[in-house]
């Protein structure tokens, strides 16, 4: 295993720029995940690290190697790819066994160590079949029993579970983690499932038109995003955003705006430099935070009923405030939700995250790293 | 379902019209298996009476027809070898590589090469071929058939191997494996069915061409079928039936038998890519 480190890569496709500028460390053994969009960078980036792409300027380290113009031959990494990229004219034994070949290892000890990985995969009893003749499932098993096969310095996924039916992802995610947590991998993992990169990274970086946006642990990303974007594209049903008037009371933080009445928030460093610009703030609460309540509350946001989607062990309930942004909220089923029109929540004022008009995350006064 | 008696009738129409022009495809065919075998063979069709061998007993023994079928497959085999390999190497970096413009290559061969193999360039042909000193040898039919035929062979592999992930050589390469190493272990197996469709293209084409044969050759001992088939003409050039229906079903074996081959082995399918 070893480090993968870039040093302000720039990766240019004619005038666009598909990459810029970024650099990161992956430390020896961390799984990191490439968050993001289609289009912002994260394969790009992905394939420079496999040399299937060269960086147009910067320099990509793996190790104490600078590997920027080397060949992906001589990396001595794996890769996952998203289609697998499984031979088709080729048995699952041959497949597995097929960077051994290149090596020059023997037909018995190519297959014997096939063999090997293909039973902790449990595809060892399909070792003689071709890839046309297994499911999606084993085929994705399969082409990771192919990067495990040999010694790697760093594992490379590319969106590797995103062809997979939802129950069989669950379970190679799940896999994945504790594979992670058997080899401690050194591991860069491109996907647009923010779930995903929930469940695996133990960093995750947030990728936006060719930049890294946030570069945090998981739970950062989640509590603390950095940017409206981060916040919009973590969570599931993403963070509510809503755009509100930041007005100073008695030495408190109050926000206003339609069906939005918060009330005594602290007022911080930051926020005051904030407001010394203008009063447009926005307001960031994720659904989980929300809770029934009465527009009588401190916090409240209300409005009236839009969806009501029962999910089994949860609810999430969508209200339209009256300049018709919407909010939703998610709900243990328990709590029933009347059927009226109008319908008010409320929330803890520590859960309430704070962006400036620019769209940065305003910190709180004496935040602590968590 | 019933029809109607309209209907009835348009659908009796149809089928008596399609068996016409079925039958009208099916005589020289049906002459093409009788005539060989009858000794008294006419450009009409009648069923060989007695059965007999005797018209291919005359031919296995003129020595220059036979001598043409062996010179036919000299350059039909040499012209397909050629072909095929040029042409999956230049469609394969046609393919995989980042020329700017590289599609417009393939169409500016592509349009040359109806001209080059094509009757208008005769001329410059037969006058290059002279200069260079290659006039009445194999290797100058060969590689003017190669030269002819390349760009619609790169043209259909290109469209092949276009179809084909690049995600296979890559996962190859990050295993370890060099360009080359990737190409023939992974990408030359995926891209063979596409290969072998222009090869069976490629051999009916030299096989059954008369022009460039007949104009870049002058020796007997040379000449390929399609031209020594003019033996079984008499001195006023009417044919000799019966010698040539004998000559011309021995002429068409190698290539009925080459599609039975490749249907028996390939199957004329396509491996493409898994589907996810």
């Amino acid at each position: 295993m070893a480090s993968v480190e870039f040093q302000n890569v720039t990766k240019s496709f004619g005038s666009f720029n598909a990459v810029s500028d970024i650099s990161f460390k992956v430390a020896d053994g961390e799984f990191i995940c490439l968050l993001g969009p289609s289009g912002c960078g994260k394969t790009t980036s992905l394939r420079m690290i496999a040399g299937l792409e060269t960086p147009s300027s910067g320099k990509i380290m793996i190790g104490p190697d600078d590997v920027t113009h080397l060949h992906p031959k001589d990396r001595q990494i794996s890769m996952v790819f998203q289609d697998y990229a499984l031979y088709p004219h080729m048995n699952l034994a041959d497949n597995i066994a097929y960077p051994l070949k290149v090596r020059g290892e023997s037909v018995e000890k190519r297959h014997k160590r096939a063999k090997e990985v293909a039973d902790v995969l449990k595809i060892g009893d399909l070792l003689q079949r071709l890839p046309s003749q297994i499911s999606g499932g084993q085929q994705q098993r399969t082409s990771l029993a192919r990067a495990l096969v040999y010694p790697s310095r760093v594992y490379l996924f590319d969106e590797p579970l995103s062809n997979l039916d939802a129950k069989l992802r669950l379970e190679a995610r799940g896999f994945l983690n504790h594979l992670q947590r058997d080899m401690g991998m050194t591991a860069v993992y491109v996907t647009h499932d923010q779930a995903e990169a929930m469940a695996l990274a133990t960093r995750i970086a947030v990728m936006d038109r060719g930049r890294i946006v946030q570069f945090a642990p998981p739970i950062e990303i989640y509590r603390r995003p950095a940017t409206t974007f981060v916040a919009n594209f973590v969570g599931n049903p993403p963070m509510n955003m809503i755009p509100v008037e930041g007005i100073v009371e008695s030495e408190q933080l109050q926000l206003r705006a339609h069906g939005v009445l918060v009330r005594n928030l602290p007022l911080s460093q930051g926020i005051k430099a904030a407001l010394g610009k203008g009063a447009a703030l926005t307001l960031g609460v994720r659904p989980e935070h929300l809770s029934m309540g009465t527009i009588n509350d401190t916090n409240t946001l209300s409005g009236n009923l839009f969806a009501n989607e029962n999910m089994g062990p949860e609810k999430l309930v969508t209200f339209e405030r009256q300049d018709g942004g919407r909010v939703t909220a998610r709900i243990f089923t328990d709590d029933m939700v009347e059927t009226t029109e109008n319908v008010a929540f409320t929330f803890d004022g520590a859960h309430a995250t704070l962006f400036d008009a620019e769209g940065k995350r305003i910190a709180a006064d004496g935040e602590r790293p968590l | 379902m019933r029809l109607s008696f309209g209907q009835l009738l348009a659908r009796i129409g149809f089928s008596a019209l399609a068996a016409i022009i079925g039958i009208l495809f099916a005589l020289p065919l049906i002459w093409f298996i009788f005539a060989p075998f009858n000794a008294r063979a006419e450009l009409g069709i009648a069923i060989p009476d007695p059965w007999t061998l005797q018209n291919f007993m005359t031919v296995f023994g003129n020595g220059f027809a036979m001598r043409g079928l062996l010179n036919s497959l000299i350059q039909s085999v040499g012209g397909v070898i050629l072909v095929a390999a040029a042409a999956t190497l230049a469609a394969y970096a046609l393919s995989r590589s980042s020329i700017p413009g590289k599609s417009m290559i393939t169409y500016i061969l592509l349009l040359f090469s109806s001209v080059v193999s094509g009757t208008a360039a005769m001329v410059p042909i037969f006058l290059i071929v002279s200069s260079v000193g290659l006039m009445d040898t194999h290797i100058a039919v060969i590689l003017v058939f190669a030269g002819g035929l390349l760009p619609t062979a790169m043209f259909i592999l290109r469209d092949f191997i276009d179809g084909i992930p690049k995600t296979y050589e890559e996962s190859a390469m990050v295993a370890g494996a060099s360009p080359v190493q990737a190409f023939f272990d992974v990408a030359l197996p995926v891209i063979r069915p596409g290969i072998v469709v222009v090869v069976v293209w490629a051999f009916v084409n030299i096989w059954g061409s008369f022009l460039i044969p007949f104009i870049l050759l002058r020796s007997d001992d040379l000449m390929p079928s399609s031209v020594a088939i003019y033996s079984f003409y008499s001195e006023a050039g009417t044919p000799i039936v019966t010698l040539l229906a004998a000559y011309s079903l021995i002429y068409s074996l190698p290539v009925v038998a080459l599609y039975l081959f490749v249907s028996w082995k390939f199957g004329f399918r396509f491996f493409g890519g898994i589907k996810a």
